[in-house]
C-alpha cells in the first residue's frame, strides 16, 4: 500500500477506453462497479465533445459478486450490438473488476457468436501497467486483430500507395493538444506532397485498418502512445517508422530530413529534396528561429529552468530549451518510468541533472532546491509554481480544460515553434510583472478604497455577522457586504445581525 | 404517461452514470474541519477523486489514498501493518481529531476486514479510526455521505436524561449571570432536544437553525458536526431530523443503534418544502408555528420572475443524485410539469413524507403524477427524451453536452449537490441554477444555434 495524493498518468483502464471511443464506431463495454465509467463525463466535458461517448458500462453490483457476470456482459454487448451497430465492441474490465478473475475472454467468445460486429476483450494487467501503457497496448492489439481477420480472408492488399504516403499513430482523445498536433502534421505532409493514409486511432475505422501497410512508412509524434503498433507493423509487413517528435526547429528538421531518406530509399528514379523547404520555413515562416535572435530573447539566456513532464514533450522541451533559446535546465524529469532508459540518453548533456519520479513530492522538493526562474510542466507544476511563485507554462499532460483551448495551438511542427516560444516567453515576463507590481504595491490599492468606504458609514456589524462574512468565499464578499448594508440603510436598521444578513439576500432582486 | 391517482414506481437495468460514493470525500472533509479522509482503493478511485477535487487537490487536502498495489490483492502484505504505517504518517503530518478509512469496491471484493483491523489500529496510534463502506457495488453518489454519516452516528457520546440536561444548563446559566451578552442558548428549552443530520454548508445550518428558532426550537446539534469533537448526543430522548433525502441509513442507525426517535418529514427543499419541514418537526414538540405560512407566501412572491418563466415548462429528471424527488416537488409546485424522475434508489420510508407531498402537490398544481424510475437505464432515458423533447433536462456531466448539441436545454446535476439548496433563504438559489439553462439559451435562441449536430450524427 502505498499513500498517494496525485498520480501523473491515470489508471489503465483509461487508456484502452480513450483508444476504443477514438475511432469511429467502435463501441466499449466497461466492466465495472458504478461511478468507475467517470471517464464519459472527462471527455464530454474536456473535449466539450457533441457527440454521446460511446462508452457503456456493464455494471458490476452484488448480484453479479453472487451469481457471476456472464449473462450481464454478454446481454449487454448483444444490446449495444443492435442498437449501435459499431463494426467493434470492445470489453474492458477495470482493477476492481479485474480482481473478480472472470473468464471474460470466454464471455467475449460466446458474444461474437451472436453480434455482427468483432468482439474483442482489451487484454491489460490493470496492476501493471498505467494508462499511456494501456492505450500503447490496446491500440496494437486492435490493430493486429483486424490486419490477421484481413490477412484470414485474404483482403490484405500490401501494394503501395503510388505517391508518398505516410500513417500517423497515436493521435487520440483527451491528449495534450492532439487535435492541433494532427491538424499542422496533415498541413506539413500536404506542404511537401506526401500524403496521408491513415491517423489512427482518432477517427479512424478499423474497417480501413486492412489498408495500413499501403503507406510507405509510419509516423508516431509521440512515445507514449504508438510506438508498439508501429513496431508490430515494421515485424509484420517491413514498414519503417519516425520517432523522432518534429517539435522544435532542429527537430522538425531532423523528422523531415528522415522522411526525405524513406521516401527517396523507394524512389528509384526522381529523388526528392526537402533542404530548401526546411530552410524556408526555419528562416521566414516559423517566428521561432528569429526570435531565439532578437534582442528581448537574450534576457533569457542563461536563465535557470526546470522542466518536467511526460516523455515525449518534456525531453523536446528540453532541447528546444537549451539548444534554440539560450536556456539553462537545471533539471529534467519525467513520470513515465517505464521509458527512463531513453529519456536520459535524450537529455543528458542537456541537463545538469535528470529525475524519473511518480511522486509529485520529489518534483516539489527538487523545485524548491533548484529556485529556477521557470518551470514547464504539467498542471501539478503548475501549482507547485503558485505555491513557490515561479512562474510555469503548462508543456503536457496530464491534462486540464485550458489544455484543451478552441484556438489553434499545436506543439508540433512548424506554428508549433511558434506557440512554444510564445509559452516560454510568456511564463518568463508575466512572472516579472508580477513581481515588479509586488514590488511597488500595485494591488494594495484596491483594498484602501473598500476599507475607507465602510468606514464612513454608521453601520455596525456584530460580532456573529462579522464571523458569517468572513465565511464567504473572498471573491463575492465584497458584493454581499455592500448588498447587505445597502438593505440595511433601506430598512433603517443600525445594526448588522445574521438575520439581517439572510433577510437581505431573500429580499435581493434579481 | 400515468393518469392515475398514484404514484407509480418502475425499476430498469442500472447501466446508468452516476458518481462514485466516495465523491462523498470531497465535502465532507471540509466540512469536518478536523478530519482525515483515507481512501482504500485502487489508482481507479484516485484518478477519480483527483479529477472530481480539481483546483482543490492543489490546496493539500485533508485526504489521501492508500492505493492497493499487487502485493496487497495478492494477499502478501498484511494490511494491518500496512494500514498501521500509513496512519501514524498521517498523524505524524496532519495530527487530525480523527481518520475515516473509506473502503471502496476493491476492499469488498478482496473482504478486507476493515471493521477488525480499525480498533487495533485505533489504539495503537491514539487517534479515532472511523470505518465507512462508501463503494458502488452497494450505493449510488450521495449515499457516500450517508454511510460516513451512519458510521459517525456510533461515536456520538450518550445523552444523559433531560432533567439532567436541563439542570446542568440551568447551573452554567446561573454562573454566567453577569456575563453581558447572554444570548437564549442557554435558557432550557420546553422540547426534547432536537438532533439534524445532514452535511450542509455551516451558513445553511445556521440558517436552518434560525428559522426553527423562530419557532422556539433550540437545535442540539448537527451530524455531522463541524468538528469531530463536538458531535451532538445521542440518546432515547433525542429526536432526529434530516435535512436530505438520500440520508436513509443514518436514519435507521440512528433508530435502532441509537434509540433516537426520527421525525419523518419533506425536506426543507423550495419554500413549500420547508413549510412542511418546520411544520412538521413543531407538531412532533406540541408547538404551534407562528407566522409561517406568512414567510412562506413572502417568498412565494420574492420568486415571482423565476415563476413566470418556468410555468408550463416540462423537465426530466435523468437521476443520479438522489434529490430528485425534492426538486421535482419544489418544481412542480413551481408550475412546471415533470414527465419522469429517475433516481438510483428509492428508500419509500425514508422519503414517505416527501413523497405524500409530491402526490398532494400534483393534486394542487393539477399536474399528472411523474414517473418515477428507479436504477434507470441512460440509453432508454435518451429515446424517451427525443420523443418527449422536454423544456429542461436534469441530467450528469456524461450527457449535458451531447444534449444540448442536440437542441435540449440541459442542468447538470451535480451543481444541487454543491450550491446551496436549503431553507428560505436559498429558494432563489435554486431556481436561479433551474432557469439559467433556459435563460441562456432564450438569449441564444434568435442566433438560431439550437442544433450543431452534423448531418451523420443521431
Amino acid at each position: 500500500m502505498k499513500l498517494a495524493y496525485w498520480m501523473y498518468a491515470g489508471p489503465a483502464h483509461i487508456g484502452t477506453l480513450r483508444v476504443a471511443s477514438s475511432f469511429k464506431n467502435v463501441h466499449a463495454i466497461m466492466h465495472a462497479p458504478l461511478g468507475d465509467d467517470y471517464f464519459n463525463v472527462m471527455r464530454s466535458m474536456l473535449e466539450r465533445e457533441r457527440d454521446f461517448t460511446p462508452v457503456t458500462a456493464s455494471i458490476v453490483d452484488r448480484h453479479v459478486l453472487a451469481r457471476g457476470s456472464q449473462e450481464k456482459v454478454i446481454d449487454n454487448i448483444t444490446r449495444k450490438d443492435k442498437e449501435q451497430r459499431p463494426d467493434l465492441i470492445v470489453l474492458t474490465p477495470t482493477c476492481t473488476s479485474s480482481i473478480l478473475q472472470e473468464d471474460l475472454q470466454n464471455f467475449v467468445a460466446r458474444a461474437s457468436i451472436s453480434s455482427d460486429s468483432d468482439v474483442i476483450l482489451a487484454d491489460v494487467n490493470h496492476y501493471r501497467v498505467n494508462e499511456l501503457q494501456a492505450a500503447d497496448r490496446t491500440l496494437e492489439q486492435i490493430v493486429r486483430y483486424f490486419l490477421n481477420k484481413a490477412r484470414r480472408q485474404g483482403v490484405l492488399n500490401r501494394s503501395l500507395t503510388d505517391t508518398p504516403s505516410a500513417n500517423i499513430i497515436g493521435i487520440f482523445t483527451l491528449g495534450f493538444h492532439n487535435q492541433h498536433d494532427c491538424r499542422e502534421l496533415k498541413r506539413l505532409l500536404q506542404d511537401l506532397g506526401i500524403g496521408v493514409n491513415q491517423i489512427i486511432p482518432e477517427g479512424g475505422s478499423v474497417e480501413h485498418l486492412q489498408d495500413l501497410p499501403k503507406a510507405w512508412f509510419n509516423i508516431v509524434p509521440y512515445r507514449e502512445v504508438g510506438l508498439m503498433t508501429a513496431k508490430y507493423l515494421e515485424r509484420e509487413f517491413g514498414m519503417p517508422y519516425i520517432s523522432t517528435t518534429p517539435m522544435g526547429i532542429v527537430d522538425t528538421a531532423e523528422f523531415i530530413r528522415q522522411m526525405e531518406n524513406f521516401i527517396n530509399s523507394f524512389l528509384s528514379k526522381e529523388r526528392v529534396d526537402y533542404e530548401s523547404y526546411i530552410n524556408y520555413q526555419t528562416q521566414f515562416v516559423s517566428q521561432a528561429a528569429w526570435f531565439s535572435r532578437s534582442i528581448d530573447c537574450q534576457n533569457l539566456t542563461g536563465k535557470k529552468v526546470v522542466v518536467f513532464g511526460d516523455a515525449t514533450h518534456a525531453a523536446s522541451i528540453t532541447k528546444i530549451l537549451v539548444r534554440e533559446m539560450g536556456i539553462h535546465v537545471g533539471c529534467a524529469g519525467t513520470y513515465c518510468k517505464h521509458d527512463a532508459e531513453w529519456f536520459n540518453e535524450q537529455v543528458q548533456g542537456f541537463c545538469d541533472e535528470a529525475l524519473i519520479t511518480e511522486d509529485h513530492t520529489e518534483v516539489a522538493d527538487t523545485i524548491a532546491r533548484i529556485e529556477p526562474s521557470a518551470i514547464f510542466g504539467t498542471q501539478m507544476e503548475r501549482h507547485i509554481g503558485k505555491r513557490l511563485e515561479i512562474p510555469c507554462g503548462v508543456i503536457s499532460s496530464p491534462v486540464h480544460i485550458q489544455n484543451f483551448p478552441l484556438g489553434y495551438r499545436p506543439f508540433l511542427g512548424y506554428e508549433g515553434t511558434n506557440q512554444i516560444a510564445d509559452l516560454v516567453y510568456n511564463s518568463f515576463t508575466l512572472g516579472m510583472e508580477d513581481h515588479l507590481l509586488d514590488i511597488f504595491g500595485g494591488h494594495d490599492t484596491k483594498e484602501v478604497i473598500t476599507k475607507s468606504l465602510s468606514t464612513e458609514t454608521d453601520l455596525t456589524w456584530n460580532t456573529e455577522s462579522q464571523r458569517e462574512l468572513k465565511k464567504i468565499p473572498g471573491f463575492v464578499r465584497g458584493k454581499i457586504k455592500r448588498n447587505t448594508e445597502k438593505f440595511a440603510r433601506q430598512e433603517g436598521i443600525t445594526t448588522i445581525t445574521v438575520d439581517v444578513m439572510y433577510a437581505a439576500k431573500e429580499a435581493l432582486s434579481t | 404517461m400515468n393518469t392515475s391517482e398514484t404514484l407509480t414506481f418502475e425499476c430498469e437495468t442500472g447501466n446508468y452514470h452516476t458518481f462514485c460514493p466516495i465523491s462523498c470525500v470531497a465535502w465532507l472533509y471540509q466540512k469536518i474541519e478536523d478530519s482525515f479522509f483515507l481512501v482504500i482503493g485502487t489508482k481507479t478511485c484516485g484518478y477519480f477523486l483527483q479529477n472530481a477535487l480539481g483546483v482543490m487537490i492543489f490546496a493539500e487536502p485533508r485526504y489521501a489514498m492508500a492505493e492497493l498495489e499487487e502485493g496487497d490483492i495478492s494477499a502478501q502484505l498484511n494490511d494491518h501493518e500496512e494500514l498501521k504505517r500509513l496512519c501514524l504518517q498521517i498523524k505524524k503530518d496532519r495530527n487530525p481529531s480523527v481518520i475515516v478509512w473509506i473502503g471502496t469496491c476493491t476492499t469488498e471484493i478482496i473482504k478486507m476486514d476493515l471493521e477488525g483491523i480499525a480498533p487495533k489500529v485505533e489504539t495503537e496510534i491514539g487517534i479515532p479510526i472511523v470505518v465507512a463502506r462508501a463503494n458502488g457495488l452497494d450505493y449510488a453518489f450521495t449515499q457516500g455521505e450517508d454511510t460516513v454519516s451512519a458510521a459517525i452516528t456510533h461515536r456520538c457520546p450518550e445523552y444523559k436524561s433531560w432533567i439532567d440536561e436541563k439542570n446542568r444548563i440551568e447551573e452554567k446559566s446561573l454562573s454566567v449571570y453577569s456575563k453581558q451578552n447572554r444570548d437564549d442558548t442557554f435558557q432550557s428549552p420546553n422540547h426534547p432536544p432536537l438532533v439534524l443530520f445532514g452535511s450542509v454548508p455551516s451558513t445553511v445550518a445556521s440558517q436552518l437553525d434560525s428559522e426553527l428558532k423562530r419557532q422556539s426550537i433550540r437545535v442540539s446539534g448537527w451530524l455531522p458536526a463541524q468538528r469531530y469533537t463536538e458531535l451532538p448526543s445521542l440518546g432515547e430522548e433525542v429526536y432526529v431530523c434530516g435535512v436530505n433525502p438520500f440520508l436513509s441509513r443514518t436514519a435507521t442507525t440512528l433508530m435502532r443503534r441509537r434509540k433516537c426517535k426520527l421525525i419523518g418529514a419533506p425536506f426543507p427543499i423550495g419554500p413549500d418544502g420547508t413549510r412542511a419541514w418546520i411544520e412538521k418537526i413543531c407538531s412532533v414538540f406540541g408547538i404551534k408555528p407562528q407566522g409561517l405560512e406568512e414567510r412562506e407566501s413572502q417568498i412565494w412572491s420574492n420568486l415571482k420572475d423565476y415563476l413566470d418563466l418556468l410555468r408550463g415548462k416540462s423537465v426530466f429528471f435523468m437521476g443520479d443524485n438522489l434529490l430528485e424527488v425534492s426538486l421535482a416537488r419544489f418544481l412542480i409546485r413551481c408550475g412546471m410539469i415533470v414527465y419522469e424522475i429517475g433516481i438510483p434508489y428509492m428508500d419509500k420510508r425514508y422519503q414517505a413524507a416527501e413523497l405524500s407531498l409530491l402526490r398532494d402537490t400534483c393534486k394542487k398544481m393539477h399536474i399528472l403524477m411523474p414517473h418515477i424510475v428507479e436504477k434507470p437505464d441512460n440509453y432508454n432515458q435518451i429515446q424517451r427524451m427525443r420523443e418527449l423533447q422536454p423544456d429542461l433536462a436534469i441530467t450528469g456531466m456524461a450527457h449535458a453536452n451531447p444534449l444540448e448539441a442536440r437542441g435540449i436545454n440541459t442542468k447538470w446535476s451535480v451543481e444541487s449537490t454543491s450550491a446551496q439548496i436549503h431553507g428560505f433563504t436559498n429558494a432563489k438559489d435554486v431556481l436561479e441554477l433551474v432557469t439559467r439553462p433556459l435563460r441562456r439559451n432564450n438569449s441564444l435562441e434568435h442566433l438560431g444555434w439550437t442544433n450543431l449536430l452534423q448531418p451523420t450524427m443521431i
